[in-house]
């Protein structure tokens, strides 16, 4: 891009030529074809059919169907033709998927109690993250507390190394609490880990918020608490949103504390995946599907955010 | 409206005391001026008087009834900050009744408010515009709105101009003056800006170091300055200090400087032999060939009406406020004749004023 800028004789130095613009547009595009390219695989691959999905070389052409789905979604049985023969005819769509692989549907599986616990489990930890840190990172903002940069670096350390260092000590606390296989357990697991992050995030977006703001609502009538919601919640809103996407993502995506804490009751979508099984190996078309399925709802959070989000990753970088 | 009084205020933060000590008071429809350099402890006297700050000692009443501890939405004030703080989510309109809309006052009402402040202000036409698209002098028209509509016992206004350009300063300078005129209200201004206080005030409060060096009129503040502080901050420039060392008798109206004799206003103290400062306002210096203190030319500024002419003498640097049309030579050795009746006798050491007769009752301790 920056050779393409240098070639053109005749250029302003504000605007980019049409050429470089057409370079630097073309290389975006490429590289978000790039980017895109694993995702788009396994949405086509929930679309295939078991042989299909691991034949050598690689199918790009192939014949849609639902079994992906189906699998995911039910428990099935292989049956002989015979039985299946004598039983009535196939009530609906799947039941006639199913059929046609010698197999009947034995009753749900169960991705969707999973998938509710993931949902419950990662919002519940982002919004319980994000209420604690907009709070904390206020006080710090705003009062004078004593060691507040002491506390401050504590907040932080809990960073330093990677959670899963302290498994098995959360493990052990966990049994004795009996929050193992908890939802409970999970949310004050995950919230625990992001509350550092959001209180250092927050802290930095609350700080470029003039204090004036609510000093003006105090005097006007207003309680602490209700300037800090009425005046500046609003104004922190990207901060907030931001920090929402960075902590849903992290309690979302996480793998290595559900798989050690979680196996019935809480287990959430990550350590479930894997273990999609179907007649002899791994049911890939199946995994595929849980795959796009666990990516859809951080991909509308992200976009009914991103709006805050951009100019929240962007914040403080440009003074104003 | 109200009257406010400030008793034994002191503040402060870790090791550091930003006010110790002040007491004063306002009365009722004052138009109060808090002077002083940054640091002074101005803004955070102001701050404690609006509860945003609570004292480490002192009290503060309004109209008798002690607030010291009483939250700022209890006091019934208003606050105009230098940066506006007009908020960004509202539009004007929502801006100057948001204090209205805090006290739960209807909205047909609220609305009738917004309308008569805006009037009064002059910015009707402005009440619907977001505020980040007004300029700096509509802001501040904005954020005085919002202090005025809620009609409340006082204002305080933390450098409200110091955010204009200087043109614009001078011009809100005059309707802040003609608005405290019509509304009446107690009014309690900080500034560093002396032109703004002297202009606008009736009463000045000179702040150094968390502590008030004087409390008076612009004029008194300015023709008697109870401290060589005060001398040297108001006045542009500032007082000329001539040190010398001496004794003075009560009823002398002379004093002997150096190895020159200076009539001054007669002196109402007995002072054992001290360092000693007399000062002397530059206006109040002329040039006149026969006098006995003499010194070397050492430059001219020109200003329009009047020079700054600065003069080197044996005892210091003066500079003389003289007509423009005075001609002046670089390095010429000139006289200087002051204006007796107009000079100032400082104590060096605790850097108070002496009384003379110009004094008259203006000391403060």
């Amino acid at each position: 891009m920056t050779a393409a800028v240098a070639n053109s004789t005749a250029h302003s130095i504000v605007e980019a030529s049409p050429r470089a613009k057409a370079v630097a547009g073309g290389l975006v595009i490429l590289y978000a074809v790039i980017t895109i390219l694993p995702l788009l695989w396994i949405v086509a691959t929930a679309f295939k059919s078991q042989s299909d999905a691991i034949a050598y070389p690689p199918k790009v052409i192939f014949e849609p169907t639902l079994e992906g789905y189906v699998n995911l979604f039910t428990v099935r049985t292989r049956q002989t033709p015979d039985f299946i023969a004598k039983l009535p005819p196939p009530e609906t769509w799947y039941d006639k998927l199913v059929r046609q692989r010698d197999m009947v549907i034995a009753g749900p599986s169960k991705v969707v109690p999973r998938f509710v616990n993931s949902l419950i489990i990662g919002f519940g930890s982002t919004f319980l993250a994000v209420f604690l840190g907009t709070l904390a990172a206020y006080a710090f903002s705003r009062f004078r507390i004593p060691l507040a940069d002491d506390l401050l670096f504590f907040i932080l350390s809990t960073r330093m190394m990677p959670p899963v260092a302290v498994a098995i000590p959360i493990y052990l606390m966990y049994r004795q609490l009996n929050l193992t296989d908890t939802r409970l357990g999970m949310i004050l697991l995950y919230t625990a880990v992001n509350v550092s992050l959001a209180v250092w995030l927050l802290k930095g977006f609350i700080d470029e918020i003039p204090r004036e703001y609510e000093e003006a609502a105090l005097v006007d009538g207003y309680t602490r608490l209700q300037a800090l919601r009425k005046v500046v919640l609003p104004q922190a809103v990207t901060g907030i949103a931001a920090t929402a996407i960075f902590c849903l993502i992290f309690s979302w995506n996480e793998y290595a504390f559900a798989v050690l804490l979680t196996s019935g009751e809480a287990q959430t979508m990550p350590p479930f995946i894997p273990f999609i099984i179907g007649e002899g190996g791994q049911d890939w078309p199946a995994v595929a599907a849980a795959t796009t399925l666990f990516v859809v709802p951080i991909v509308l959070f992200t976009v009914l955010l991103r709006k805050h989000l951009l100019r929240g990753i962007t914040f403080g970088a440009v003074r104003k | 409206m109200a009257q406010i009084r400030v008793e034994n205020l002191r503040k402060s933060f870790d090791q550091f005391t930003a006010v110790q000590g002040s007491n004063f008071t306002i009365d009722d429809g004052t138009f109060f001026a808090m002077l002083g350099p940054s640091g002074c402890g101005k803004t955070t006297t102001l701050r404690m008087i609006a509860g945003l700050e609570l004292p480490t000692e002192g009290k503060i009443l309004l109209d008798g009834e002690d607030v010291t501890f009483r939250r700022a939405a209890a006091r019934d004030i208003a606050f105009v900050f230098q940066l506006f703080a007009l908020y960004p989510h509202m539009n004007v309109a929502d801006n100057i009744g948001f204090p209205l809309k805090c006290q739960g006052m209807g909205r047909r009402e609220v609305r009738e408010r917004v309308q008569e402040t805006a009037r009064l202000l002059r910015i009707e036409h402005l009440l619907s515009s977001k505020t980040s698209k007004l300029s700096g002098g509509d802001r501040q028209r904005v954020a005085l709105g919002r202090a005025m509509v809620r009609r409340p016992k006082a204002f305080l206004m933390d450098e409200p101009l110091g955010a204009l350009d200087a043109e614009f300063r001078h011009l809100m300078c005059g309707e802040l003056r003609d608005l405290h005129d019509r509304i009446g209200a107690t009014t309690v201004y900080v500034t560093h800006d002396q032109l703004e206080a002297m202009s606008m005030a009736d009463q000045i409060a000179v702040m150094n170091k968390g502590r008030v060096e004087q409390i008076g009129p612009p004029q008194e503040v300015y023709d008697r300055p109870a401290s060589m502080f005060v001398a040297d901050f108001i006045g542009s420039p500032p007082m000329n200090f001539l040190r010398f060392e001496g004794g003075l008798r009560s009823g002398d109206r002379v004093i002997s400087f150096h190895d020159t004799r200076i009539a001054v206003p007669e002196i109402r103290e007995d002072r054992a032999s001290a360092p000693l400062a007399l000062g002397i306002r530059p206006e109040h210096i002329r040039f006149a060939d026969a006098a006995p203190f003499r010194g070397e030319v050492f430059g001219a500024e020109y200003l329009g009406t009047t020079q700054i002419v600065t003069v080197d003498t044996a005892h210091g640097r003066v500079a003389a406020r003289l007509p423009s049309n005075a001609a002046v030579r670089i390095g010429e050795t000139v006289g200087l004749e002051f204006h007796s009746e107009r000079l100032a006798l400082f104590d060096v050491g605790s850097g108070l004023a002496i009384g003379t007769a110009n004094e008259g009752s203006a000391r403060h301790g």
